[in-house]
């Protein structure tokens, strides 16, 4: 460590999309540019917002909608948090009970992995049954709620209402489904991996599979603290920057599993890891793996902000207002991520937002140097997010809002 | 002390802890109190109890799942709050640093939550502190242990008396400004080294 360099306190919760900061302290990136990053793992999101707030941690890894929440006001306690960057794309899985598989797989239409028959399956066997099946997720403002909820009312059914749903730490989900108090979960990795590869269920579809290339965790920054210490806060980001490639290099990737695996880290099997990583243990494989750089995967893009708020919505946990639009847009901050790595003639995209959906391949964008691939992005039903128009985007759907058990 | 009619539910893997707040609270005349150590039935049990207050510890995994549970059952329907008052910095403060999680029905007045969470604070810091001794007497034990079994050695190897062995110990641990525990134990790993007479 460099003498007299800044201590940055910074907690997280052991995933494996916790693999970038993760790296930044332990393989000498947060060294390199001069900081000193303290980790500390935490056992809940609800820990992660208190002691943010608080000021014991000046930042972390976080859910996306988490500092959107924060900053509308929904926290039991007031702060003000920017993101600055994102920390990947892609890596949740959606897991059913062995039972809850074998009905959907009777139903002759679901191909495992395959988001759109997984949708009308459940619903159909869901539909059959007396009794409301119970699904898991890990935070009521979670990308995970919104993407079960996105897609369980695509096959017809009410995350909240026509299927009950609970909130459950994620170490708990496999034992919560071997003794069938739940039907189903969606949750960050390894926990699906390891639910599956334990025998308590099957992974039925992912995250990718919802929203191709989309983004789950980012580096809430408190902004008061990044206000004190604008230098550190770029040199952080350019630290997580280098550590999100060297995750990214194919060539470091059992050295990556090695260091996640760790004890002290999430004290999980390497080996299974490994799987996740590349997206080994789902279907179709591959297409949830982990990107941590490529394609612009620490971006902090405006459009995924407002598709969060505009989810927040649609599943009533706020109203939709023209002020709370512009809370989660100037939520997260591309200025500070461009002044970050603009020195290191980082691949940039040119621009800030971007329709969500529209690219079926992987597809050439404008960018600040070198060239810059973006995609796929869509959605598993085809539709298109236009972060201009947020509220036609909800206009568009069937369901009212207000339909959770958030609200009464 | 006229006796609360205040629901209150204690969550927390230490039971031993969780009892005693529990003493706590019934001797300050809360009388409705429960608290849950085992976690695999929290849930129906968080619905159960129907809590105006409930105390939970912060290493407790279970925090994200019981504040979605208070925020849909029905006997908590109106927002929760956490700690008691928004506003209240200097107690949000205390409670994190002990380790400890409140949360609130909202309309409850302050003069009557306060006390309680005051007290949980108070009694976590009590048991850290109660787990710190506990921790420091330990080592304390095993030092003396070691000290002992160095001073043995010596006697054996040197011929020294007892006083004397434990005069060189002090003196050498002195002179290296090293505390005496640490000059025993490098004595009983040098002699296990050079061939296992160290073997008290």
């Amino acid at each position: 460590m460099t003498a007299g360099a800044l201590t940055i306190n910074a907690g997280f919760i052991p995933l494996i999309d916790a693999a970038v900061p993760l790296a930044a302290a332990q393989r000498g990136f947060a060294e390199s540019e001069g900081i000193h990053l303290a980790l500390n793992r935490e056992s809940s999101w609800a820990n992660i917002r208190d002691k943010t707030a608080v000021g014991h941690f000046d930042l972390a890894h976080m859910l996306a909608p988490m500092p959107i929440a924060t900053n509308l006001g929904l926290d039991p306690l007031p702060s003000r948090l920017i993101v600055p960057m994102a920390l990947g794309l892609n890596g949740n899985t959606i897991v059913v009970s062995n039972d809850l598989h074998r009905q959907m797989a009777a139903t002759g239409s679901f191909t495992p992995g395959d988001p759109v028959t997984f949708a009308q399956a459940l619903g159909r066997v869901v539909r059959r049954q007396d009794r409301r099946p119970v699904f898991a997720v890990v935070h009521p403002v979670s990308a995970h709620r919104y993407e079960l909820a996105y897609l369980t009312a695509f096959g017809g059914l009410q995350l909240g209402k026509d299927i009950d749903m609970i909130v459950l730490p994620p170490q708990l989900m496999t034992d919560a489904l071997e003794s069938n108090q739940i039907s189903g979960f969606c949750a960050g990795e390894p926990w699906g991996s390891l639910a599956q590869a334990r025998g308590a269920g099957r992974i039925a579809t992912t995250k990718a599979a919802v929203w191709r290339s989309s983004p789950e965790k980012v580096l809430g920054v408190r902004a008061e603290w990044a206000d004190r210490h604008p230098e550190a806060l770029l040199a952080l980001i350019r630290a997580l920057y280098r550590a999100a490639l060297w995750c990214d290099d194919p060539a470091n990737r059992n050295d990556l599993a090695a260091m996640l695996a760790r004890a002290e880290n999430l004290d999980q099997p390497a080996e299974l890891i490994l799987a996740s990583l590349t997206g080994a243990t789902s279907e179709p494989q591959g297409v949830n793996a982990f990107v941590f750089a490529a394609r612009a995967a620490t971006f902090p893009w405006i459009s995924h902000a407002l598709w969060f708020y505009s989810q927040m919505v649609r599943w009533g946990q706020v109203e939709f207002s023209k002020q709370g639009e512009r809370l989660a847009r100037e939520t997260v901050r591309p200025d500070l991520y461009r002044a970050a790595l603009s020195p290191l003639k980082a691949t940039m995209p040119g621009a800030s937002s971007k329709v969500e959906g529209a690219l079926a391949a992987p597809t050439p964008v404008g960018a600040t140097a070198g060239q810059l691939l973006l995609g796929p992005d869509g959605f598993f039903d085809g539709r298109i997010f236009d972060p201009d128009k947020v509220a036609d985007y909800l206009a568009g759907f069937a369901l009212p809002a207000g339909v959770d058990g958030n609200s009464d | 002390m006229p006796v609360s009619d205040l629901r209150i539910l204690i969550v927390d893997n230490n039971a031993l802890r969780a009892s005693i707040i529990e003493a706590g609270l019934r001797e300050s005349g809360h009388a409705a109190v429960t608290h849950v150590s085992d976690m695999t039935q929290l849930l129906r049990q968080v619905v159960d109890a129907n809590p105006d207050v409930v105390i939970i510890d912060l290493e407790n995994p279970n925090r994200d799942m019981i504040e979605h549970a208070l925020a849909v059952s029905r006997s908590v329907r109106r927002p929760i709050a956490m700690f008691v008052d928004r506003t209240d910095a200097a107690m949000t403060e205390a409670a994190i640093d002990a380790g400890v999680s409140a949360y609130v029905v909202d309309g409850l007045r302050k003069e009557r939550v306060k006390p309680i969470i005051d007290m949980a604070i108070s009694r976590f810091n009590a048991v850290e502190r109660m787990r710190r001794d506990l921790d420091e007497a330990r080592t304390e034990l095993s030092e003396r242990k070691i000290v002992d079994r160095a001073k043995a050695l010596l006697m054996r190897t040197r011929g020294l008396s007892e006083d004397e062995a434990y005069k060189l110990l002090r003196s050498t641990a002195m002179n290296q400004s090293r505390k005496m525990s640490q000059v025993a134990e490098s004595l009983i790993m040098a002699a296990d080294l050079l061939g296992g007479r160290g073997k008290a």
